[in-house]
């Protein structure tokens, strides 16, 4: 037999003066169940609390109802309350008398009848909820970071730090990102390397962290907690347990005319490399799309020179299989093609360049040494032109946004730029400078003031090369009122920041939502950045969004945080409402399987005792259902239905308004 | 700004006060009418909300059930598409409800009495304005009358 209690707040005066609430309590104490009805000027506070609580115990109440404010405010606090009575916390509901009755009606009378009936309604709903306990769901104390950016670099470092175990996955040669490529970074003009490097290392070497690089993740099952990766580690053909780095082969390999990536394609490397010496792992790889003997099956060079036997053109790719119960994403970003640019020379002249092909120029250990030389003719450029805004917030290439970093590279860029060519010219095309972070705006004064940057307020219209080997750039300078035209040497574009490619596919592997623009969603774009709808798994660094390396680092430590949270305890609590399958009704049809956006309704097969199969029927995983009820909609044979907001419940919800 | 208030005065002109409800998802919607709460917006007292997890939640049958049990309308409601708290529950819905209303004229239920919306869990003002709009259209298109829904009278 029900026994129904029921206790109207009145807020102080936010529902009190707009709704009668004791002639609330009174038409709900004459609802059929309800045992006790009372109204006080604040349930939520101490004494309000121990009014429910004793309640619950003298008049030994089945279920509860609070008419206060949205559940979304205190569901919580009312639930644990009636749990430390005793009294299952899923036993009680709220009726929202707040913020849809009282706040948003002013007719007393019209606002009291509509409280009446939306408490009647969750009357009704409380005498059909069940009891229900939350789930509980082991963990694995593992993380698995995917990118070896400074995000992931920064991420696996807190997690192991924290004394739990990291697998950080990269798939170029070596971690590092691109922060290994900078020369130097703003605000500080810290050589980007000597800061990196040490973190590198200490990945490397950290008994917490087994790094795998030159590897990709290539199937993921499983749900928080609990999840099985597939990982592929590429075939190197070096064994590195007998390489010790001494480059003996990359000296002899007779493929050198392969573009490097790390160099921005500025010059070359060959098929048995190592991306740059800091590299870590300091090991090379051969690049078997390039190289000879792996094509063609002649030459083995490498293999000839190499002192320790280490090459071994037989290598295979390996598949591993690891659990863990989190995952960081930190596959970080690329630059966009300017070669849709076609006033800017559609990628084709040579010394329009972008950003990281000018870091490469400007860092010491570049293809350059350090020294200004332009890629055509490689001569010291004499007139720089930097041009921002390159395909961000332009509607007409698909990026409305800004990319965030360019403004404060573009200022750093033009400031090295005068430091290697005192007497060089450096003239930066702008629409807006944005140099937000710490210390940022200062430092864009700097470039200015002390090094002499020329900011020019307006855009770019075209840029062409003229017979005597010039680039023309014309532009105009909007706060002058006219249309300038500059004889430059070389010209950089901060090109817009971009997911790296790839990205989707690892989202869609891990069940992470992207938007129009690649970068992958986060769960609440102000109070859960790090978090994604995939539960367990976390994002960090600007795969999620542009951003610049402090901002990269404070997101990869809030996931460590996230993740150590997670971790902290044995097993993983769940709120239960979750979807149940009636195995008697089920027909197998699978249309919920294909409707779950979470894979957690699996096929189970029930057998007899000696094996034979009986029937196949849905089952949904406890510890990965979310509870949105999409499968129970869409079952065609009435056989699943969810906790919590069963089909009974709803429809006696529906025949209370009537 | 007003706060433009359609009450049981104009509804009283109509004749009968419309009693509408609203099935809504718990993440925009419900969020949504929360944020109108909290700015003190004023809508008509008619709508009552029912809350669930997930527009994909609704069973076609919830709608029927509403119009055979007196409702004069019904709301669904829930996130904008590509923001379903549940990734794919409002695509599901989209495409049930597609179907659906094409049936509702079927059973003899006019499918004007039907709306669907997005609303998310900033759009407190759309939640308050969609209220005040669908009261009024109801208001004005008559009651409904379950037990013989083909004699209602007609839309003005």
């Amino acid at each position: 037999m029900a026994r129904i209690g029921v206790f109207l707040c009145h807020c102080g005066e936010n529902i009190g003066r707009t709704v009668d609430c004791a002639a609330v309590a009174a038409a709900a104490l004459k609802l059929p169940g309800v045992v006790h009805a009372v109204d006080y000027k604040y349930m939520c506070s101490d004494p309000g609390q121990q009014m429910i609580k004793q309640a619950i115990a003298e008049k030994k109440l089945t279920g509860v109802v609070v008419g206060a404010c949205s559940p979304r405010m205190h569901e919580p606090t009312f639930r644990r309350a009636a749990a430390e009575a005793g009294l299952n916390p899923y036993l009680l509901e709220m009726a929202n008398l707040r913020e849809h009755c009282s706040w948003v009606h002013d007719d007393r009378a019209a606002a009291t009848a509509k409280a009446i009936d939306l408490v009647r309604v969750m009357v009704e709903k409380v005498k059909l909820n069940r009891g229900l306990y939350p789930i509980r769901v082991p963990i694995e104390p593992t993380a698995l970071v995917v990118g070896g950016g400074i995000a992931g670099i920064q991420a696996a470092l807190d997690i192991a730090n924290g004394g739990k175990k990291v697998i950080l996955v990269e798939r170029s040669p070596s971690i590092g990102g691109h922060m290994a490529r900078l020369s130097e970074t703003f605000p500080t003009l810290d050589c980007s390397q000597c800061i990196l490097t040490p973190r590198m290392v200490e990945v490397a070497s950290h008994p917490n962290i087994t790094l795998m690089t030159y590897a990709e993740v290539e199937a993921v099952e499983g749900f928080v907690g609990n999840f099985d990766v597939t990982i592929r580690r590429k075939a190197r053909y070096v064994d590195w347990s007998k390489c010790t780095g001494c480059g003996d082969c990359w000296g002899k390999c007779p493929a050198k005319k392969i573009p490097s990536e790390f160099d921005a394609k500025l010059c070359n490397r060959t098929a048995i490399y190592r991306p740059f010496p800091q590299a870590v792992p300091n090991k090379p790889v051969i690049d078997r799309e390039n190289c000879i003997m792996l094509t063609k099956g002649k030459c083995g060079a490498c293999a000839k020179v190499c002192q320790r036997g280490a090459i071994n053109f037989k290598d295979e790719d390996q598949l591993v299989k690891v659990k863990v119960g989190a995952v960081v994403l930190a596959t970080g970003f690329e630059l966009w093609d300017h070669s849709a640019y076609g006033e800017y020379g559609a990628g084709k002249l040579g010394d329009v360049i972008d950003g990281f092909q000018f870091e490469r120029i400007a860092s010491a250990s570049g293809p350059t040494g350090g020294e200004m030389r332009r890629p055509s003719d490689g001569t010291e450029p004499k007139t720089v032109v930097f041009i921002q805004c390159c395909g961000s917030r332009d509607e007409k290439v698909g990026k409305a946004y800004c990319s965030k970093i360019c403004c404060m590279y573009t200022a750093k860029h033009g400031m090295l730029y005068k430091h290697k060519v005192h007497d060089g010219r450096a003239i930066v095309f702008y629409m807006d400078v944005r140099a937000t972070g710490k210390g940022y705006e200062e430092f864009v004064r700097r470039a200015v003031e002390a090094d002499g940057v020329e900011y020019v307020r307006g855009r770019v219209s075209r840029i062409y090369r003229r017979s005597d080997g010039k680039l023309i750039v014309r532009g105009a300078d909007t706060l002058a009122g006219r249309p300038v035209t500059i004889e430059a040497d070389m010209v950089v574009l901060a090109d817009a920041v971009i997911p790296r490619s790839g990205a989707e596919k690892v989202a869609q592997l891990f069940g992470v939502g992207y938007d129009t623009d690649g970068f992958y969603s986060e769960a609440h774009p102000k109070l859960r950045p790090v978090e994604t709808a995939a539960a367990g798994v976390f994002l960090a660094g600007a795969c999620q969004a542009p951003k610049d390396i402090p901002d990269a680092v404070a997101q990869a430590s809030a996931c460590a945080a996230k993740v150590l949270g997670l971790f902290s305890k044995p097993e993983l609590e769940r709120e239960p409402i979750i979807a149940r399958v009636n195995e008697n009704t089920c027909v197998h049809c699978r249309a919920c399987i294909q409707a779950c956006p979470y894979g957690a309704i699996e096929d189970h097969e029930i057998r007899d005792r000696k094996g034979h199969l009986i029937k196949t029927v849905a089952r949904v995983n406890e510890g990965l259902c979310q509870g949105c009820g999409t499968c129970v909609a869409i079952c065609r044979s009435n056989s699943i239905d969810l906790d919590g907001f069963t089909d009974e419940q709803v429809f006696s919800e529906i025949s209370t308004l009537e | 700004m007003a706060h433009t208030e359609t009450k049981t005065t104009e509804t009283a002109a109509a004749g009968y006060s419309p009693r509408i409800v609203a099935f809504v998802c718990n993440w925009c919607t419900y969020a949504g009418a929360d944020l109108a709460g909290t700015s003190r917006m004023l809508y008509p007292p008619n709508v009552r909300i029912v809350k669930l997890p997930c527009t994909g939640r609704i069973d076609p049958l919830f709608i029927l059930k509403a119009f055979e049990g007196g409702a004069d309308a019904v709301l669904v409601s829930g996130c904008h598409p590509g923001d379903c708290h549940y990734t794919s529950g409002n695509y599901h819905a989209r495409r049930r409800w597609s179907i659906f209303r094409r049936l509702l004229d079927l059973t003899g239920i006019d499918e004007r009495r039907l709306f669907f919306s997005w609303v998310s869990a900033a759009e407190g003002t759309k939640f308050a304005e969609l209220i005040r709009d669908v009261t009024a259209k109801v208001a004005a298109s008559g009651a409904f009358d379950p037990a013989n829904p083909a004699r209602r009278r007609p839309w003005k």
